[in-house]
């Protein structure tokens, strides 16, 4: 099996030839290129390169032409703070008040140079791959992004004390979200990954999730045409499994918070499992852990397909070294071979 | 006592304010401001801290009650009370990113707990370290959301250490969540997993310090 069908029929809740990796290594090109992390983003062709090289030595099965979140701050006029040895991280925000949504237009991609450099980057990589091998690309949800384009407490505030300017807003970045998504799978994208953090159990409870989150995604994910995935960025998510399963996403990144086993009964045959290695505790891990938290991961979700392995974040930090992603690779290749016999009943 | 401490915690966390205003106004019946804050909205807000620990709470949750807390408290015991506890000299500080909302729990539930501290909302290393040295702070309180912003943490210290700043470092942030020995690794002096944590570790530093 190619990458595409491994993940294809890991998705259709079958078992592929093996588990499926998504290592999300976004910056590490740059160290393959020996580039700073800003030059590596500031052309699509470095990414592509980067990429590609990532590809083949930890023998993930996407690629993830995704930048930095704060790419889409940028298109609605904020700024991105470029750092050494890290993501490049928002700015400050650009809603200033609540009664700036009340003015608020949602960008065109076509205006923003630093979306039309992904959509080059996703372009070069279809060439460059075709049909075998996933190209994963990534869309803040509307109901998340508000936490770069207003700060996370006074966007806590809206959602709890201005329910109608809540509305306004969503309905500028659902338009957004939506035309960024098609553009990225028009580009040849395979699958939208649908970042969405404040709606996991972490951040805000069910019941509210149920009025507003799932709301957004159910309107915005019914109007991108192709797959999604549902990532809560290491929040929770173990209450809302069927919830999310609503809105029409195939997949659902989980946390190392919880128990992946729970999550797998919960899901089963409902969502593919995108999870759930600790990425922090990574950068410390010896070839043996990474060993055996891919063995353990395995064991608690492997079994029947519907599961890919990768961190629980949804982007490698920087930190974490080689040797730890090349064990990673080497612990699937061994352990991750079904039917995974080796599991105790 | 514990049902009213318990109706209180449940008042807060449903965000009823109008139930939790009655049950303050209840409780400062026959009790000082100090009283009702350390023998009530305290424990509440440790149950509070437990729950969120435990993962039954969310955030949103975390916020917005603490932040009616502290305006509770506010009401009762305003910043000039003498019995608002301003010692030892501490400040609460975004460290690197831009995301205030860890820093607007703790500050609001330290407030509500009774202390006086300085907010230096954002900062970067080197302006902290110069804000720390004229401030005279002997407790600095650091929230981070991202890893990144973590590890700035070891970079103050070493600043703080080569000007020879004595200094109690208290972390918080989904970081240390995720890894429990990263605040060692920063060079921090304890890491608090919740509001609440921090007010019981600042209060045992004061404590100390005494």
């Amino acid at each position: 099996m190619n990458s595409m069908q491994r993940v294809l029929t890991t998705l259709s809740h079958k078992e592929p030839d093996r588990v499926p990796l998504f290592l999300l290594t976004a910056m590490q090109g740059a160290k393959e290129l020996d580039l700073s992390i800003e030059d590596y983003f500031s052309r699509a062709d470095y990414v592509v390169e980067g990429q590609m090289r990532l590809l083949k030595k930890y023998r993930s099965d996407c690629l993830y032409p995704f930048f930095y979140v704060s790419v889409e701050l940028e298109a609605w006029g904020g700024e991105t703070i470029y750092q050494m040895d890290c993501p490049p991280n928002a700015g400050p925000p650009i809603i200033h008040r609540p009664e700036d949504i009340d003015r608020l237009q949602p960008p065109r991609v076509a205006d923003a140079p630093c979306l039309t450099r992904i959509l080059d980057t996703i372009r070069q990589l279809k060439s460059r791959v075709g049909d075998s091998v996933p190209i994963i690309a990534v869309a803040t949800s509307p109901f998340s992004l508000p936490v770069i384009q207003m700060g996370f407490d006074r966007y806590i505030e809206l959602i709890y004390e201005q329910p109608e300017r809540l509305a306004r807003l969503m309905q500028a970045n659902e338009e957004f979200c939506v035309e960024w998504s098609n553009a990225q799978l028009a580009a040849g994208a395979t699958a939208i990954c649908y970042f969405d953090p404040v709606s996991s159990c972490t951040v805000i409870p069910r019941e509210l999730y149920l009025k507003t989150g799932q709301q957004v995604a159910k309107r915005t994910l019914a109007r991108i045409n192709g797959p999604t995935a549902t990532h809560l960025a290491s929040g929770r998510g173990l209450p809302i499994v069927d919830d999310i399963a609503a809105t029409g996403s195939a997949v659902m990144g989980v946390s190392t918070l919880e128990d992946l086993a729970a999550l797998k009964t919960a899901a089963q045959g409902k969502l593919t499992l995108l999870g759930n290695l600790n990425g922090v505790e990574m950068r410390h891990w010896s070839a043996e852990q990474a060993e055996t938290e891919v063995k353990r991961a395995i064991a608690k979700a492997g079994r029947g397909g519907g599961f890919i392995l990768a961190d629980n974040h949804g982007e490698i930090p920087w930190q974490v070294p080689d040797e730890v992603l090349l064990a990673i690779a080497d612990a699937v290749e061994r352990w991750g071979r079904y039917p995974l016999d080796w599991i105790e009943q | 006592m514990e049902e009213l401490i318990q109706d209180f915690r449940e008042a807060l966390e449903s965000l009823d304010q109008i139930k939790a205003t009655a049950l303050f106004q209840q409780a400062l019946r026959g009790r000082s401001p100090i009283e009702i804050v350390e023998q009530i909205v305290v424990p509440a807000l440790e149950q509070i801290g437990q729950h969120w620990n435990d993962g039954s709470i969310a955030l949103s949750q975390i916020y917005m009650s603490g932040r009616f807390c502290e305006q509770l408290v506010e009401q009762v015991l305003p910043p000039s009370d003498p019995d608002r506890k301003n010692q030892p000299r501490q400040a609460i500080v975004v460290l690197n990113d831009y995301h205030m909302l860890g820093k607007r729990i703790v500050y609001s539930v330290m407030r509500a707990s009774g202390f006086e501290l300085f907010n230096y909302e954002r900062m970067d290393v080197d302006e902290l370290v110069e804000r720390v040295i004229a401030d005279e702070l002997r407790v600095l309180l650091i929230s981070v959301l991202m890893m990144p912003s973590a590890l700035k943490i070891r970079d103050l210290r070493n600043a703080l250490d080569a000007r020879g700043v004595q200094l109690k470092i208290l972390v918080g942030g989904a970081p240390f969540q995720f890894d429990p020995q990263l605040w060692r690794e920063v060079g921090a002096d304890a890491m608090g997993l919740s509001a609440a944590d921090a007010v019981a570790i600042v209060q045992h530093w004061a404590g100390e310090m005494a």
